[in-house]
């Protein structure tokens, strides 16, 4: 599979490609206007779409590390990680601001990463994906290990965390958790897509073609995959420390190597690389979830596994993929017909 | 520290060794060979673990001496080897095989993820404990120290003879140099009229057997649960990163060096103990990134 | 006098048994088109990625503008103003060709437009000229992939062009480009090199080529110069007749 090639998108015109871009906004605008509208029209599903959306910004950090090629089965490290900085910090100031929790949620994932990623951009491939793997399972046995600190196998709970000084009721307080997420989804969204456009983050991708040359730029190869491995972390770490104040308790299972394979399923499923594949994605995962665990509970993971399968032995390009896929030849038709 | 937890650390940290030098054996094959890392080895190891603990119920249910489980850990891990391994080279793997190394990667991942779930659906998540074969052999007492003589001869003897083996097949058999110069050029081999595929296929099954048979040996010293699988591929990969992937005999040094590691800390610093194959992993990974045997690839320009 | 563009002193490596390159000193001169020739396996690409800090010499010194840069790693190389072209383009396959020039003035650059889109940075202009100055501006919003091998080795040039080098070292610029075009080729390149004011040297196979276009010609033997000297003092030379167009032919 090519994670992800631009290539049809880059040998098109600039124009072509600046109306397919505001095309996208617009999509993405009206996704998001619908979505803000779901806790008044079906506030039944709220709660699930706030966790689906957390989970997308997770599989957004690791959507971006396959722009560069790289894929990381731990991953949930860092998601674990903010949700834990931000249930230490409510531990220890109840009542803490909800911009500051998940502020601390983002710092801890970023200073993690930080640490973790200087260690693991030294590899590529198996490596990196294994040693990600093995990072993520270390800190999973110490959430267990120091139960006296971490809480065990039970986690910590977390007490829900003020807006803007005020005291909130359950029912406002998701609402406000809810329009915040979706801010969040809109913001980093955008961020990362311009980022990824960016002289940076262009640099950044091309460690998946060509080190060799980027070296003979000037750049440090590690370097430029450090500043994605560092944005993936923190994104993780917002979707992390969001599900982990919104389910009100964090457990090891945050670190858990299932999380972890989830995120990657999700991004691949959403098609690989894809910005806002990310987040429809997540959306679809999220449901079919719910809906099939009544009946195929026990098998989800085998389910997950084959569907995996078939998505990367017949249509690499994930849900995103498709869609592409059929436009374009509903397009080609018109064309013709034209 | 006196000398009796001294010898029980050094004892158990051998018995541990063995087994997961076992189990790494197969992971650094496939990748040796194949160089497709294969996630789902630790799935290989837990079925290994469960198939020996069903077959032993069974027949010596029937009232067989328990002598009989040594043999069925064998054909135990044969099976894992010839009816999971074949069709995973087979139908999978041979679709995949100049495909990128991530692609490779997820598509064992994603085996992985169904294996986990077959076992949940055969075996349940209930524990189970079969620990016959290990009182069959007895015990040995070593300066006071009593063991088990299956944790403290079996499982190092069988690894030696494992180690042994494979060096002797691939270095002195036919076969065995079939498999190293398909493994150093593929196309060279099949031009002088070497199966690859099949070469590919025979070294995957035996890899996945020694991944059986590694949760075959395993299964009297532990309680069988859910989850074992994972924690055994992370922490082969470990024991085969640290010693370079494909480097058989440093896997074996290096199984060693982290079993004893962990062993030790059992008794020391117990909270840690899960802990240090990975600290000995990214402390070694961060002097030699190729590992303690490994030799770095350079690229050609 | 002021030291030499590059220098080296006394290059010695080996690989296994082979000899690579073998108290190798050479001084190249800024504004002049060196040629290296030489039979395969002579040391000219080994020579290369030593200059270029690719490879590490077991002894030896490599100079640039007097100072001494043997232990740097390439990408620091590069910074100080030596440049590379490959024998094997190597370019980022999934972008365009101007992207690849982008992503070139970029790291020349260092983010001066951090969340600017690449195809608005400043530089676009300057690098659409460079495109043009090697003959591939129709093909500027081509991925590389579809492009032919001449016009990938092109903008392999371009992207080292890019980077403002003074010295460019270029691996076998027309090898594995029909006969007919690596002419074509030379003389886009020349012009680009000499409107860039870039000091180049370049590894050849072709005779013709290296008659044509070096301004002097340095003969690798052994991992060692053999003889220095102009084109047509080392194209008339017998030992270069017998040991290396004889071979070539």
């Amino acid at each position: 599979m090519s994670i992800h090639s631009d290539a049809g998108a880059m040998s098109r015109s600039p124009a072509e490609k600046e109306t397919r871009m505001t095309a996208g906004t617009w999509l993405a605008i009206a996704g998001l206007v619908l979505l803000a509208a779901v806790p008044i029209f079906a506030p039944s599903l709220q709660l699930l779409v706030n966790l689906a959306l957390a989970k997308g910004l997770a599989v957004l950090g690791v959507t971006v590390l396959l722009r560069a090629g790289q894929v990381s089965f731990g991953h949930a490290l860092y998601f674990a990680v903010a949700a834990y900085a931000g249930a230490f910090l409510l531990a220890a100031w109840p009542g803490a601001d909800l911009l500051v929790v998940l502020l601390a949620g983002a710092l801890g994932a970023a200073v993690s990463g930080l640490l973790v990623g200087l260690f693991v951009v030294r590899y590529r491939g198996i490596f990196f994906g294994m040693l990600n793997l093995a990072f993520s399972m270390i800190f999973w046995s110490i959430l267990e290990k120091f139960y006296h600190v971490t809480g065990g196998a039970d986690g910590i709970r977390l007490p829900r965390p003020s807006v803007l000084g005020m005291e909130m009721g359950r029912h406002d307080f998701e609402l406000v958790l809810f329009w915040l997420t979706l801010a969040l989804v809109g913001g980093l969204g955008w961020f990362t897509l311009r980022w990824l456009a960016s002289p940076v983050g262009q640099l950044f991708r091309t460690v998946k073609t060509n080190e060799t040359r980027l070296e003979y730029l000037g750049v440090s190869p590690r370097r430029a995959l450090l500043s994605g491995y560092l944005l993936s972390a923190v994104l993780c770490g917002v979707g992390g420390a969001i599900m982990g104040v919104a389910q009100g308790v964090v457990t090891p299972e945050y670190a858990w190597w299932i999380r972890s394979g989830e995120m990657v399923f999700i991004a691949v499923l959403g098609g690989a690389g894809s910005v806002p594949g990310a987040f429809i994605g997540a959306l679809i995962y999220e449901f079919v979830r719910v809906f099939a665990s009544a009946f195929a509970g026990d098998v989800w993971q085998m389910l997950l596994g084959g569907f995996l399968l078939v998505i990367i032995l017949f249509a690499p390009g994930g849900v995103v993929g498709l869609f592409e896929r059929v436009t374009r030849r509903g397009a080609a038709k018109g064309e013709e017909a034209a | 520290m006196n000398l009796t937890i001294f010898l029980l650390a050094l004892f158990d940290g051998i018995a541990y060794a063995a087994l997961v030098f076992i189990v790494a054996l197969g992971l650094t094959l496939i990748f040796g060979v194949m160089r497709i890392l294969n996630v789902a080895h630790g799935s290989l190891y837990a079925i290994g673990a469960y198939a020996t603990v069903a077959l032993t119920g069974f027949f010596l249910s029937l009232g067989l001496a328990p002598a009989l489980s040594f043999p069925l850990m064998l054909v135990a891990a044969i099976l894992v080897g010839i009816l999971l391994g074949g069709p995973i080279e087979w139908l999978l793997l041979r679709r995949i095989y100049d495909k990128p190394e991530v692609l490779q990667l997820l598509v064992t991942f994603a085996v992985f993820m169904i294996l986990e779930d077959v076992q949940r659906l055969v075996w349940g998540t209930q524990p189970y404990f079969e620990a016959r074969a290990l009182q069959a052999l007895g015990n040995v007492t070593v300066f006071g120290v009593t063991y088990t003589v299956y944790q403290l001869i079996l499982l190092p003897a069988v690894a030696l003879v494992l180690l042994l083996g494979l060096r002797f097949f691939l270095r002195r058999t036919i076969l065995g140099k079939l498999i190293t110069a398909t493994t150093e050029d593929r196309e060279a081999a099949q031009s002088i009229g070497i199966d690859a595929d099949k070469v590919f296929l025979l070294t995957f099954i035996v890899g996945a057997a020694l991944g059986g048979l590694g949760g075959a040996l395993a299964s009297p010293t532990t309680s069988i649960l859910p989850g074992m699988g994972a924690d055994m591929i992370v922490l082969s990969f470990a024991v085969v990163a640290t010693a370079g992937l494909g480097q058989i005999e440093g896997a074996a040094l290096t199984a060693l060096m982290i079993g004893l590691g962990r062993s030790f800390a059992v008794y020391v610093w117990p909270e840690v103990a899960v802990l240090v194959p990975y600290l000995i992993m990214v402390l070694v990974l961060l002097v030699r990134p190729e590992g303690l045997f490994g030799s770095p690839a350079a690229r050609k320009i | 006098m002021s030291a030499p563009l590059l220098e080296t002193r006394n290059l010695m490596i080996r690989f296994g048994g082979v000899i690579a390159a073998n108290d190798v000193s050479l001084k190249i001169e800024a504004g002049r088109n060196l040629a290296i020739i030489g039979p395969n396996g002579a040391g000219k690409t080994t020579f290369l990625n030593i200059c270029t800090g690719w490879i590490k010499p077991k002894s030896g010194q490599v100079l640039f503008e007097g100072e001494d840069i043997t232990p740097l790693p390439p990408r620091k190389i590069v910074r100080r103003g030596v440049a590379r072209a490959f024998q094997i383009p190597q370019l980022f396959t999934e972008h365009t060709a101007l992207e690849n020039l982008l992503i070139s003035a970029a790291a020349r650059e260092g983010m001066r437009h951090p969340l600017r889109d690449l195809s608005r940075v400043p530089e676009r202009e300057e690098m659409m000229h460079l495109l043009e100055m090697v003959n591939c501006a129709d093909v500027a919003h081509r991925t590389v992939d579809e492009l032919s091998e001449g016009q990938r080795k092109l903008i392999d040039i371009a992207v080292a062009l890019a980077l403002r080098p003074r010295l460019l070292l270029m691996d076998e610029p027309t090898s594995g480009v029909a006969s007919s075009q690596k002419h074509k080729i030379m003389e886009i390149l020349i012009r680009a090199l000499a409107e860039a004011r870039v000091t180049s040297v370049f590894v050849e196979h072709d005779m013709g080529i290296v008659g044509d276009y070096a301004d002097e010609v340095a003969v690798w033997n052994a991992g060692n110069v053999q003889l220095r000297g102009t084109p047509t003092e080392i194209l008339e030379h017998p030992d270069v007749i017998r040991d290396v167009i004889g071979e070539v032919a």
